[in-house]
């Protein structure tokens, strides 16, 4: 298989999108505050990387209400997992081809 | 343009945001020791001042009238245990700058209420039909089954724990006059071991 830079999903070009992905890929939802939590980012710096990935459809929202406060999770679509794993796949595929050149 | 070296550590964040968001690894190798020595006291205690030995499954030389300073000393093991584990566990989640209570704390403790609490109420089920030989493989049994649940959240060691000690539950409830004698074994022993392996093997 050959592969390059640019089959890499601009999407994930972002440390935190890339971030969030990871933790919804072994989660089945997660809410804001979690994913909050694990990435270590402001409110809005993950709202707005939540937007790009709820753009490309790879993250679907939804939203409900706990204790009459409002509480929106997270999660994976099947595009956005199908994306995901391509993106890894691409990125052991470079690294396998760089190591080849290296040697 | 992205080098080799920036690739190489997305994967290694990928692959530790996965570990992250789906594990607590904060647990405390540490608080398995202490519980391990809180176990072994307060079975001293029970075997020495109380002169409390199960020999069959309803116990029936036993003095009643101590029955419920035994049940306070049991209580007493588990509040301290439960309390030590909280607080290092706390602990160590501040060194790893991550929150004790995140969704996977959350998950872990609640798949080992479930198990816990189904045993718990089990067990005053055998109290009042005093068949008291029965506690101390009950509780072995149960507390098994909630860490072998809840290795799925955690640490897979702790699976084998688990299963240790649904192993010697099972062992007591067939020979009742060593419950005692077992139960500072699992709750004991294998406690302190566990607890000493799991601190040099994640907490070095």
């Amino acid at each position: 298989m050959k592969v390059s830079i640019d089959d890499l999903h601009k999407a994930f070009e972002s440390r935190v999108r890339l971030g969030i992905m990871s933790a919804l890929a072994v989660n089945e939802g997660l809410d804001f505050t979690s994913l909050k939590d694990f990435l270590d980012v402001t409110d809005g710096n993950l709202a707005t990387h939540i937007k790009k990935l709820e753009k490309e459809s790879f993250i679907e929202v939804e939203k409900s209400f706990i204790d009459n406060k409002p509480n929106t999770t997270y999660y994976m679509t099947q595009e956005g997992k199908k994306a995901f794993e391509e993106h890894l796949n691409v990125l052991e595929e470079i690294i396998k081809s760089q190591k080849k050149k290296s040697n | 343009m992205k080098e080799e070296q920036d690739y190489i550590q997305d994967l290694a964040e990928i692959r530790s945001m996965m570990e992250r968001s789906s594990k607590f690894l904060s647990l405390s190798g540490m608080a398995g020791i202490m519980a391990g020595i809180y176990a072994l006291t307060g079975a001293y205690i029970a075997y020495i001042v109380f002169n409390f030995n199960p020999d069959g499954i309803s116990y029936s030389s036993f003095d009643s009238s101590s029955l419920s300073a035994i049940i306070f000393l049991a209580i007493s093991v588990l509040v301290l245990a439960l309390g030590t584990a909280i607080i290092l566990s706390w602990k160590k989640a501040l060194k790893r700058s991550e929150r004790a209570w995140n969704s996977t704390s959350k998950r872990m403790i609640a798949t080992m209420a479930i198990p816990l609490a189904a045993g718990g109420i089990f067990i005053l089920i055998l109290l009042s039909k005093g068949l008291i030989g029965l506690i101390a493989p009950s509780t072995l049994l149960f507390y098994g089954l909630a860490l072998y649940n809840a290795s799925k959240f955690t640490f897979d060691d702790l699976k084998l724990l688990g299963l240790i000690q649904m192993g010697l539950g099972l062992t007591s409830a067939w020979f009742v006059e060593y419950g005692l004698l077992l139960w500072a074994l699992g709750f004991g022993m294998v406690h302190i071991i566990y607890g000493i392996y799991m601190h040099l093997k994640y907490e070095r």
